[in-house]
């Protein structure tokens, strides 16, 4: 239970997926001008990283992994199928994105207007297949510590895209020199947040 | 005086000689005097106070915890030395070497954050812009005293230039600008923001047997790796009772080593008592975050799982950079939380994270700065749902009453 819990803070602060690897940077620049678009996304990526991350976790494990394959066969305990993993992956989050995007037209039209086309985008996020590579890399032993990092590293992002939209509809009356308007001092307010999470990094849980 | 500005002044106005230098001139003269241009008529708030005084106060309240500095820079080295060990002992001596050592900081500091202020003001064409008062004397309060001077340099243009101008100047920075330079030397250049050689100024001199250097919450950061029941836990807990080195009244009246201002709580505290009576820092950030960092505390004296944890409560707060970033640097106004009930929210988590980080993270065992920051950078959010949570709140009362008529 401790495990878990470690896996889960660490995926929101001490590994939080934008401010320690900056993945997912497109969206979150795109999207966050205002809180209300910041948190429709940002729970889209929750969800989509709490479902695609233990989903690849079982295919990792029982399917591409070397000898993963063995419960089906004993001829099977030397083959090798991780060289299809990106496909894998990626056709497992499309499908979920898929979905994510068909839930959020029917409940929240208003919101699917908003997102546009950053909604689909989500398959190609990069913190999405960071998430399930990470899950690969990082080698978790059950898939209840697999969804556990999904769902953490999903908040971590939601928190960090929520962040920031509230401080830019902050500085939107601000006298930001001109070439620095928009996108300029979006990273350079990145680049600060950045250092004040650093004040995680390091604790072991 | 007043004459001759006032002399001058046509020079400096739109068409003047020196238009260019209008900001350096409107920057002095209001320093001196009100400004030449008053409201006097209209629904304005007449009022003596204006940005400029404000700051003015700020830094006022900051003079009691800049002197202690200087006197406690001088007692740590004569101390380290193992001359003047008893408090009251070579006054005179301790205070012009503290003053050695420290007022060439303060004036680089006061100096390029001024120099950049005046060429962003040039540029852009508005007067100079009075935060840096602050930042300025708040930069070198907060390092150790042991910064080379270059340093201090590189780091004021850095946190004036990326902190606060690229913003809009004063008023509109996210990240408070005096921390920002701090964290900036602190993952620059981190040998010389921590540890235990830069505390204390030796000059390289024989030091007395038994000299560590290392601050209270360094001592403390060792012990949490180390068994409790083992020596080194017992005799590092030994300097924090009656007595030792970082015992309550040496930790209260500030004999111990750290940053340059922040040591003393009994000269902090009388800063803080200017800023309350006059009501420039808000007082509701002030006490939820020394609130939130006892409730943390407590919760730690009672896990007691290491010496860190075991340490009174009252006696953590006393440590470090806690009363002085919960005074000074967490109740700026500009990049604390702006609603009455977000100053709640924002105070304690201030507060409650500074000691979370400080004993959880062995790394930087100063964490009330890295907390300060991170809070400031989560302000607007907890602002946006306190707004938030007020208009719903009074649509609701709407409805109801609509209803009821």
């Amino acid at each position: 239970m401790q495990e878990l819990f470690s896996i889960f803070v660490k995926g929101i602060f001490m590994e939080n997926m934008i401010f320690a690897y900056f993945l997912g940077m497109c969206s979150y620049l795109a999207v966050s001008k205002t809180v209300k678009t910041g948190v429709g996304l940002g729970a889209a990526v929750i969800f989509v990283l709490g479902i695609t991350v233990p989903v690849n976790y079982l295919l990792e494990n029982y399917v591409l992994k070397e000898g993963a394959l063995a419960w089906l066969d004993e001829d099977f305990a030397t083959l090798d199928l991780s060289f299809l993993g990106f496909i894998m992956f990626i056709a497992v989050i499309a499908s979920m994105v898929q979905l994510v995007e068909m839930i959020v037209e029917k409940f929240a039209p208003a919101l699917y207007g908003a997102l546009g086309i950053f909604l689909p985008l989500i398959a190609v996020n990069c913190a999405i297949l960071g998430g399930s590579l990470f899950m690969q890399e990082r080698a978790y032993a059950t898939i209840g510590q697999a969804t556990a990092f999904g769902i953490g590293s999903g908040i971590g992002w939601f928190l960090a895209i929520v962040a920031i939209a509230a401080i830019r509809e902050k500085i939107t009356y601000s006298n930001v020199p001109a070439p620095l308007r928009g996108l300029g001092i979006t990273f350079i307010i990145t680049g600060l947040m950045g250092i004040a999470f650093m004040s995680f990094m390091g604790i072991e849980i | 005086m007043s004459d001759f500005l006032s002399k001058y002044r046509p020079l400096f106005h739109k068409g003047g000689k020196y238009e260019k230098y209008n900001p350096l001139f409107e920057s002095f003269d209001t320093l001196l005097f009100v400004p030449a241009a008053t409201t006097s008529k209209g629904s304005h708030i007449r009022d003596g106070i204006d940005l400029k005084r404000t700051m003015i106060t700020v830094v006022l309240a900051m003079i009691p915890a800049l002197i202690f500095g200087i006197w406690n820079t001088g007692h740590q080295h004569f101390l380290a030395l193992g001359e003047f060990i008893a408090v009251g002992d070579g006054m005179m001596e301790k205070m012009l070497f503290g003053a050695e050592l420290v007022l060439p900081v303060v004036i680089v500091s006061y100096g390029v954050g001024l120099g950049v202020e005046f060429i962003f003001g040039m540029k852009n064409g508005h007067s100079l812009q009075e935060g840096f008062l602050v930042s300025g004397m708040l930069i070198p309060l907060i390092l150790p005293i042991s910064t080379p001077l270059w340093m201090v340099a590189v780091a004021t243009i850095f946190a004036v230039v990326i902190g606060k101008e690229v913003f809009g100047g004063t008023g509109m920075n996210i990240v408070n600008v005096a921390l920002t330079a701090r964290a900036f030397l602190f993952f620059a250049y981190p040998t010389k923001m921590s540890g235990d050689k830069v505390w204390i100024a030796t000059d390289g001199a024989n030091t007395v047997d038994g000299f560590s250097g290392a601050t209270a919450l360094g001592d403390l950061a060792g012990t949490v790796s180390l068994d409790r029941a083992s020596d080194a836990a017992k005799q590092t807990m030994q300097m924090f009772e009656d007595g030792g080195v970082y015992s309550m009244y040496n930790s209260i009246m500030g004999f111990i080593p750290g940053s340059i201002g922040e040591t003393s709580v009994i000269a902090i505290g009388l800063g803080a008592l200017l800023l309350l009576i006059t009501g420039i820092a808000s007082w509701r950030v002030m006490v939820s975050s020394i609130v939130g960092g006892l409730v943390m505390a407590v919760l730690f004296n009672v896990w007691d799982a290491n010496s860190f944890m075991g340490l009174d409560p009252i006696h953590q707060l006393m440590l470090g950079g806690f009363m002085f970033g919960m005074v000074f640097m967490a109740t700026d106004p500009v990049t604390a939380a702006q609603t009455a009930k977000g100053q709640w929210i924002y105070g304690f988590l201030v507060g409650f994270i500074a000691i979370l980080v400080r004993v959880f993270n062995p790394a930087y065992p100063e964490g009330v700065m890295m907390a300060i920051l991170f809070m400031n950078v989560m302000a607007p959010l907890v602002d946006h749902y306190v707004i938030e949570g007020n208009i719903s709140k009074r649509l609701k009362r709407a409805k109801l009453a609509s209803s009821q008529s």
